[in-house]
């Protein structure tokens, strides 16, 4: 017993139990959220809606995958996952064929997610290191390169107007999204029950999104625009839901999401207002994304005993 | 307090399997290995040659300074080496090895101190060779000693044993209530705090029972004792988050409990003093919960200090070849060991042994910022940003974060969903930051000096 050679044992730095939570549960809970977004698109738009979504999703793990391979290099020799394993690009894919009209070319989709995967995502380093949320950014893309494609809006087979872009709708009509717009963003229903969903999951918080909301809605009051209108409408929803609650791109504490929440939802405002143009969720975004790094060292809590700051 | 200033920290799972039975005595022994450092602080120095006899509870080490403790043996024999080894921390450290005759023959040193005076008792704490046994090991009888200028507002005894799988403590409480409010009341007469609080987890129901039970005797009445029954909140039994929780004092960063006026003791430490002040029988046998998916039959075994961990393993059914990982201490906190061959500390509470499947480390990803180390953080340290900083090499970020107040709990890496090691990242930027200021230090005082030199010319 004393001289045989046992196997050595491992020895590594406490702690020595884990939870299970993985990033590709996140990423499944987020892409579960999405599904009712997607299921009032599809009864909206028609399997169109569906279509694009799958060739977003699929394009965006193609990408993905191809450009790790040639960068990072063989995933066999290298005895290394693929980063594709961790999911994220069905959220990048799907988020951003909810942003784009039912109509758009399949091809200006592509590009669209080349754009998000390769140049926003994987150029800065993968996930985790973009400082701009891609689907935000592929969609300002895309609105760039084809305005015509990108603000061509349909109802039921004919040409119409959005509700922001001077349609007609009723609350009612808001709430359940049938009315022209972009994919996944026209049922205010469907995304609450998605962003209720990934609240009590806990993998977003509750700030981001209230203040969003709250921001936007007083402001548009300032403003004489009905507050619940300004809410429905758009794509403020999604955007406060989902791509202004991303991890890499936004604060981390309280403060810091309740800034960028409000921030979001006052330059929305502000540009629907100002702006050529009858939307502005994702600039809004975008702009704060840009912010965080300074929003989080502006607003760190202080630590459990820490001396007042000078 | 505040409504932000509640303290967070994770829900681990508790696996206290077992807290119900009674401990396990270890056969005896044929050898024990005594290191001096079973403490923080300075070494023991041994006052025992090689081929000494000694019998139990004989000092064989005494005290090296003030933040040290005098080691005592727990087995009556003869001592085969006093010499430096090569130890499990990597280190070389003081042993006394000493040979056991079997018949465990008491020393006639054992006999209750004289106590008058605070002093007395404070000296009576020293040569029990009590230290932290919460798993610190910091000497208890530095913790009491109280300087003129300071106030004791509360003595806290900490029984949250908040760690999974570890039972030890609540034994303990099960075991001797009495010695440990005959403590209490030690504490009471020769410290005299404002308040004694004892606090507990509510997942120890039996044990917080037994001291109600204690607390309500006539006897007792008197001292005050307040149970506080705390949420099962890892990690509820750390210092700072148990002074927070019963008297919502915050401790500030580089001072000690003692200067907001509270004092922590764990409960197995009190234990140990009332033991001695009442027996005169010193820290030489410790209860150890010997537990983990190694392990077939969990138990606590009431082992002598200097045995070794493998003979524990051995009596609760542990396979040696099946046992991938063994730790000293609980899976959040506990230490790593090389080998089984390491002896019973006398801050050990636990042995804990982990098949293959438990011993192999995730694999780290990269981190997405999802904030939940910061969420779960109980100090609430940013520590995505301090992993940020070590890992871009930026120490002044690091100071910046107070890296420093980490009490490396482990709940970052836990609830970790990309892995990252982050409770070791943290350490790393620890080390990082000291190298840091200790430059700064050095710059300071070099352009002190030249400019004194400067203005001398």
């Amino acid at each position: 017993m004393e001289n045989n050679n046992k196997r050595l044992l491992t020895v590594s730095s406490s702690p020595h139990i884990r939870s299970s939570a993985t990033v590709s549960d996140i990423m499944t809970d987020v892409v579960i959220a999405l599904m009712p977004a997607l299921i009032a698109g599809v009864w909206i738009f028609g399997y169109r809606a569906f279509v694009l979504t799958a060739v977003a999703v699929l394009s965006c793990f193609c990408f993905e995958y191809a450009f790790d391979y040639l960068v990072n290099g063989s995933y066999k020799k290298n005895r290394r996952k693929p980063s594709v394993c961790d999911c994220s690009f069905a959220v990048t894919g799907m988020l951003l064929a909810f942003s784009v009209p039912p109509t758009l070319p399949v091809w200006q989709l592509v590009v669209g997610c080349l754009f998000a995967m390769v140049i926003v995502k994987m150029l800065f380093g993968g996930i985790g290191r973009n400082f701009a949320n891609p689907a935000v950014t592929a969609r300002i893309f895309l609105f760039l390169a084809f305005s015509g494609a990108m603000t061509r809006w349909t109802f039921d087979g004919v040409a119409s107007a959005t509700p922001l872009a001077g349609g007609t709708a009723n609350y009612l009509t808001l709430f359940l999204g049938t009315h022209a717009g972009c994919i996944g963003e026209t049922s205010a229903a469907a995304l609450i029950v998605g962003g209720l969903y990934l609240i009590l999951r806990g993998v977003i918080s509750w700030e981001t999104p209230v203040f969003f909301v709250l921001a936007a809605a007083v402001l548009s009051s300032v403003f004489g625009i009905d507050p619940l209108f300004t809410v429905l409408s758009g794509g403020l929803l999604l955007g406060a839901i989902f791509m202004a609650t991303d991890y890499t791109t936004s604060p981390l504490n309280f403060w810091g999401k309740a800034i960028f929440g409000a921030g979001c939802g006052i330059l929305t405002v502000v540009f629907r207002k100002y702006s050529n143009n009858p939307e502005g969720v994702s600039f809004a975004i975008l702009l704060l994304n840009i912010l965080t790094p300074y929003i989080d060292r502006a607003v760190r809590p202080r630590a459990f005993g820490e001396a007042k700051r000078k | 307090m505040s409504f932000f200033t509640k303290i967070k920290g994770v829900r681990v799972p508790h696996k206290k399997n077992t807290a119900e039975a009674e401990p396990k005595v270890l056969p005896a022994v044929s050898s024990v290995f005594l290191p001096m450092n079973m403490h923080i602080g300075a070494p023991s120095v041994p006052c025992v040659a090689a081929g000494d006899a000694v019998l139990v509870g004989q000092k064989v080490a005494e005290a090296g300074g003030f933040v040290s403790s005098p080691v005592h043996s727990p087995v009556s024999g003869t001592v085969t080496a006093v010499h430096d080894k090569l130890y499990a921390t990597g280190e070389k450290v003081g042993v006394i090895e000493i040979a056991s005759d079997g018949r465990n023959t008491p020393s006639p040193d054992i006999k209750p101190p004289v106590i008058e005076s605070t002093e007395d008792f404070i000296a009576a704490v020293r040569n029990s060779g009590a230290v932290g046994l919460g798993g610190a090991g910091f000497p208890t009888a530095v913790k009491l000693t109280v300087r003129p200028e300071q106030t004791v507002d509360y003595i806290i005894i900490n029984a949250a044993e908040c760690e999974p799988y570890i039972t030890s403590d609540t034994r303990t409480i099960i075991e001797s209530a009495e010695d440990i409010f005959f403590g209490l009341s030690l504490l009471k007469k020769y410290i005299n705090p404002g308040e004694l609080i004892i606090g507990i987890e509510a997942n120890k129901k039996t044990a917080a029972d037994y001291l109600l039970r204690q607390s309500e005797l006539h006897t007792n009445k008197e001292l005050g004792v307040k149970i506080a029954i705390l949420p099962s909140v890892y990690p509820q039994g750390g210092e700072k988050v148990l002074i927070y929780n019963t008297t919502h004092r915050i401790v500030p960063e580089g001072k000690l409990p003692l200067d907001v006026g509270c004092i922590v003791l764990n409960v197995t430490t009190l234990a140990v003093i009332a033991k001695y002040v009442k027996t005169g029988v010193p820290l030489t046998h410790k209860v150890v919960t010997v537990d983990g998916t190694a392990v077939k039959s969990p138990a606590n075994v009431l082992a002598p200090i200097g045995a070794k961990i493998s003979d524990l393993l051995e009596l609760c059914g542990a396979d040696p070849d099946a046992a991938a990982k063994i730790l000293y201490g609980g899976p959040m906190m506990g230490t790593a060991v090389p080998s089984a061959d390491v002896p019973v500390r006398k801050n050990t509470n636990a042995v804990l042994a982990f098949t293959e499947k438990e011993a192999v480390l995730p694999e780290e990803q990269p981190c997405i910022r999802c904030g939940r180390c910061v969420a779960s953080c109980p100090l609430k340290l940013q520590t995505v940003e301090i992993h940020n900083a070590y890992l871009n090499n930026k120490p002044e970020f690091i100071e910046q974060y107070k890296a420093n107040i980490c009490m490396e709990c482990g709940c970052c890496s836990y609830v970790c969903p990309a892995k990252r090691q982050l409770t070791q990242y943290m350490k790393l930027a620890k080390a990082a930051l000291r190298e840091y200021q200790d430059k700064q230090a050095a710059a300071a005082e070099k352009a002190k000096l030249l400019e004194e030199a400067a203005n001398g010319e």
